[in-house]
């Protein structure tokens, strides 16, 4: 498919729209809104379904074609918080605080990110490893150590470490991703067969309505752009670029394929949410949520499942294809 | 057949979801027999809470005798106001069973 096609065939798809009917609903002020208990239960079945599928592939693939992937992705989680506090720092001039507080965000992984990226895989003809859930557990926590570890070794002081660790490890993505893992490792193709219907079938439809959501959500950042300024909004759609070029160059040099780079690329390129708010502030309480939140769910989710996505493939496809 | 009746101080914090295991380790830490918990949502001077997944905000209750409510207070204070979205008040309460929470 020509480029252009394979944009408008993402545009296009029910998960995207879906994002889009969330953000209108939001911008005309419609009571639309899932109920927490929903969209809770969504993201459970979610995380636990990719886990467990990424488990049960894990457990048909030798170690020698995934060490080189591990690896580079556990590179990539330490060294992306560090390029991106470098630029917010010395690009954007904001205060340490602020910018290993975002640095966090942006070194760490959205789990729904990565989803709609193997899902735009599968529907284009491209479906990558089936081993990637388990290089997004790898990617999730070095990256909040990392920014965190910046930001005292800077400052000198003794924060909340264990409080914002044990935040990370026992959150839900990575319980659920982590426990899915070897869940599906343990019991295998056969052994996950009778459950395969329930995860498998359903999935694309909870996935419409937890975007569903997620466009109300990320609509209810929009409004704090003006509060967060200009450098941050380009920051938030550059630096995910940057991040998905290096994750591409460097796939290359490893047995990834071309899809399976795009959706690291597209992992790596992605802002945490969930984990490395919840760490943050607890970690980080002076930062201001406002940059942090409405970087990662206002301008990058949205531009990465709109438009970086293709874009990650198709540089996958001219850079290693 | 009376009861007696005992005054005790009901301090009730109402703060973000993402406190609350933090706080209720420090409330038994500094006295607190029990608590109750309710989920909350409102407006105040902080508009932004942490984690749109964390869900509401947090209603912290619990009845205690003065010298405890005075060591919330103060810890809730030292603690959560510079950073956090926090409301901390206590009022008189007068209790049955009063033992029960001292």
């Amino acid at each position: 498919m020509e480029n252009l096609d394979v944009l408008a065939a993402n545009l296009l798809s029910p998960v995207i729209l879906a994002f889009v009917l969330g953000v209108i609903a939001a911008l005309v002020r419609s009571d639309l809104k899932l109920p927490p208990a929903l969209y809770n239960g969504l993201s459970i079945y979610l995380l636990l379904a990719i886990g467990l599928k990424g488990g049960v592939e894990l457990s048909k693939t030798p170690l020698s074609v995934f060490i080189g992937p591990a690896l580079l992705t556990l590179f990539l989680g330490l060294i992306t918080p560090i390029i991106a506090y470098n630029i917010l720092r010395r690009l954007g001039r904001m205060d340490r605080v602020n910018s290993a507080a975002i640095a966090a965000h942006y070194g760490s992984v959205s789990a729904v990110t990565f989803i709609v990226a193997i899902t735009f895989g599968t529907m284009t003809g491209r479906a990558p490893e089936g081993f990637m859930p388990a290089l997004v557990a790898i990617l999730e926590v070095p990256a909040i150590v990392v920014a965190l570890m910046i930001a005292f070794m800077r400052d000198g002081r003794a924060g909340s470490w264990k409080d914002a660790l044990h935040e990370v490890l026992s959150g839900r993505s990575v319980i659920l991703l982590v426990g899915g893992l070897v869940i599906g490792a343990l019991v295998g193709p056969e052994g996950f067969e009778p459950v395969e219907p329930f995860f498998y079938s359903g999935f694309q439809g909870a996935l419409v309505l937890f975007l569903l959501e997620m466009g109300i959500v990320a609509a209810g950042r929009l409004r704090d752009l003006k509060k967060v300024g200009f450098f941050l909004v380009a920051f938030g759609i550059l630096v995910p670029i940057l991040h998905g070029v290096l994750t591409i160059w460097l796939a290359q040099f490893t047995s990834l394929s071309v899809p399976g780079a795009a959706v690291l690329a597209a992992m790596v390129s992605s802002a945490s949410y969930i984990a490395a708010p919840a760490a943050v502030r607890i970690a980080l309480p002076e930062a201001n949520p406002t940059f942090y939140l409405t970087g990662a769910l206002g301008i990058t989710f949205p531009f990465n499942v709109t438009l970086g996505i293709p874009l990650y493939y198709a540089l996958a496809e001219w850079l290693i294809g | 057949m009376h009861h007696s009746i005992v005054s005790l101080k009901l301090v009730t914090i109402v703060t973000e979801r993402i406190l609350e295991d933090r706080l209720l380790r420090t409330l038994v830490q500094l006295g607190a027999k029990g608590y109750t918990l309710t989920q909350a949502t409102g407006k105040g001077s902080r508009g932004v809470r942490a984690s749109e997944w964390e869900g509401p905000d947090t209603k912290i209750e619990t009845l205690v005798s003065e010298d405890v409510a005075q060591a919330i207070m103060d810890h809730v204070a030292d603690t959560f106001f510079e950073h956090y979205a926090v409301i901390v008040y206590v009022q008189d309460a007068a209790v049955v069973r009063g033992e029960k929470y001292v």
